[in-house]
């Protein structure tokens, strides 16, 4: 098989999918014009990413790397979820085939523009962080 | 399973394996030796040439042995480039729909100084023979478009062409691995100077090809060594596998008519029934098309996980888009006839064959709505689509 059953199972039965209506941060990454779109909210709690969930346009590696990757930083606090690479992200699914590695480094990005994003939204939790 | 990659490949017919399997044991002689064994095998040789010479009406000393599509679009691209070059003439005409087996040879032959025009195609995939005639230069050498396309199925107006060219002095060069077998095919009616062919996209077996040559076309050898294929291809021949692409041959054209009307009644039901999954549209003209073709765009979703998803129930199925193939890009057929990058990565392409049933059918047409809704709702395109952040294109 192409994938990894490990992809294949989050390609199946995907974490964490939807929408939180009311999150405290959104990040968009990819575009569609290379075929793979991310779409991460999250909802933070004393610091510490208490909901996750995501959207994706994508074939099946980035929806089993965007699965993986809410699995991956939910319950964490947001200074360790922040730093999710991808090497992490394939890590954790087994493996990629190289020409797929990019989906993964899209998961990455997800994360990142959405903590971003809560910063943004809530600047005096950063300055606390530091 | 239900197969539907059939421009990928087909199925191998149960009566070429048969034919097959004796020159694999009683009658493996080389063509080329002079006992009797090796004269059995020549004999062969050429009454499979000559039954593929009658498929589509051509002379048997007309058709080459290759090892398939691929071998033939090279052979006979670089033949007539090799004859511009002593003529001076270095301007090629094609299309910007063909098989990456010509475009890739075209791509080499710029680097070496010819100039290719690559035709825009119409929004139904056919080439404008208006805008053909007006590229025609002085040293335009040949004109290269593919009888029918592999991704949408779109069949080409290869009698206007071949006309024009037969006018123009210009020599005519067609793919035809997608309508070899498919299609009712004369080269001389049809004024083709060469022609490419591939066994395993008509039940034949795979890695075996012809190229057929109009006598007085030069033809440049691209695999130096023995004399076989008059000089013009060395290398002992796959007899199996001639005999195989032959009988293939010969019974896809006895058969062509009845599957045929099959087809097209299973191929407009399957279209028909898909595109009533709202924001979906046809590629490729939905008359001029081989029989067995059906390429839709779904908006908001990507094919390699629709593809996957229809993997999980058992139905084979192929997609243009980009993680599929490797590259970044989409299908360069759906780009050309002006998809959006977005909607052709949401591209599928099932082909169907002798052996498609309507039972087969029915699944696909119950599976694809759901599967397409399921991604859908977790696409962040659709999400924007929905709320009119996006607008819909199709
Ligand atoms: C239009 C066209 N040309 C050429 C080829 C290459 O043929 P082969 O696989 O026999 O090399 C194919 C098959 O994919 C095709 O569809
Ligand atoms: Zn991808």
């Amino acid at each position: 098989m192409f994938y990894s059953e490990k992809v294949m199972d989050h390609f199946r039965n995907p974490r964490n999918v939807g929408e939180i209506p009311d999150a405290d941060g959104v990040g968009e990454v990819g575009n569609a014009k290379c075929g793979d779109i991310m779409r991460m909210y999250i909802k933070v709690k004393d610091n510490k990413i208490d909901d996750v969930k995501f959207m994706t346009f994508g074939c099946g590696s980035a929806i089993a790397t965007s699965s993986i990757a809410t699995e991956l930083i939910k319950g964490k606090p947001i200074d360790e979820a922040v730093k999710l690479s991808n090497q992490a992200v394939v890590e954790a699914l087994d493996g990629l085939p190289a020409h797929k590695i990019h989906c993964s480094v899209l998961a990455e990005e997800a994360v990142k523009a959405a903590v971003e994003d809560y910063y943004k939204k809530h600047p005096k939790t950063k300055t606390k962080n530091k | 399973m239900i197969y539907l990659d059939n421009a990928g490949t087909t199925k191998m017919d149960e009566d070429v394996k048969k034919a097959m399997l004796k020159y694999f044991d009683e009658e493996y002689g080389n063509a080329s030796s002079l006992h009797s064994l090796g004269q059995r095998a020549k004999e062969q040789l050429e009454i499979a040439r000559t039954q593929i010479a009658k498929a589509i009406n051509a002379q048997p000393n007309e058709i080459y042995f290759t090892s398939g599509g691929s071998e033939s679009d090279n052979q006979a691209i670089l033949s007539i480039a090799h004859m511009g070059k002593l003529k001076n003439k270095r301007h090629i005409i094609t299309t910007k729909i063909e098989h990456h087996a010509v475009l890739h040879t075209l791509e080499k032959l710029e680097k070496d100084g010819f100039d290719v025009t690559y035709l825009d195609v119409m929004p139904n995939g056919i080439v404008d023979v208006k805008a053909l005639k007006k590229a025609i230069k002085k040293d335009t050498v040949l004109v290269c478009v593919m009888f029918a396309n592999n991704e949408i199925g779109t069949i080409q107006p290869i009698a206007e062409i071949g006309e024009l060219c037969k006018q123009k002095g210009i020599t005519f060069f067609t793919d035809a691995v997608q309508a070899v077998g498919h299609l009712p095919i004369d080269v001389k009616a049809l004024n083709i100077d060469m022609l490419s062919m591939s066994a395993h996209k008509f039940h034949g077996p795979k890695g075996v090809g012809a190229l057929f040559v109009k006598r007085g076309t030069p033809i440049f050898s691209l695999i130096e060594g023995g004399a076989q294929e008059n000089n013009k291809r060395a290398g002992t021949e796959n007899l199996a596998g001639i005999v195989g692409m032959a009988t293939a041959l010969t019974k896809a054209v006895k058969e062509m008519d009845k599957v045929n009307k099959k087809l097209v009644k299973l191929r407009d039901k399957l279209i028909k029934a898909l595109l009533k999954v709202p924001h979906s549209a046809l590629n490729g003209d939905a008359v001029n098309r081989l029989a067995n073709n059906v390429n839709l765009c779904f908006e908001g979703i990507e094919g390699e996980s629709l593809l996957l998803m229809l993997d999980d129930e058992g139905i084979c199925a192929s997609s243009g888009s980009a993680c599929t193939s490797g590259s970044l890009d989409p299908s360069h057929v759906l780009l050309a006839i002006g998809r959006p990058h977005e909607v052709a990565h949401g591209s599928l392409r099932l082909t169907m064959s002798k052996y498609t049933t309507e039972e087969d059918v029915n699944k696909v047409i119950k599976v694809v709505p759901k599967i397409v809704e399921y991604l859908r709702k977790m696409s962040p395109v659709w999400d924007e689509l929905e709320k009119g952040e996006r607008k819909h294109v199709l």
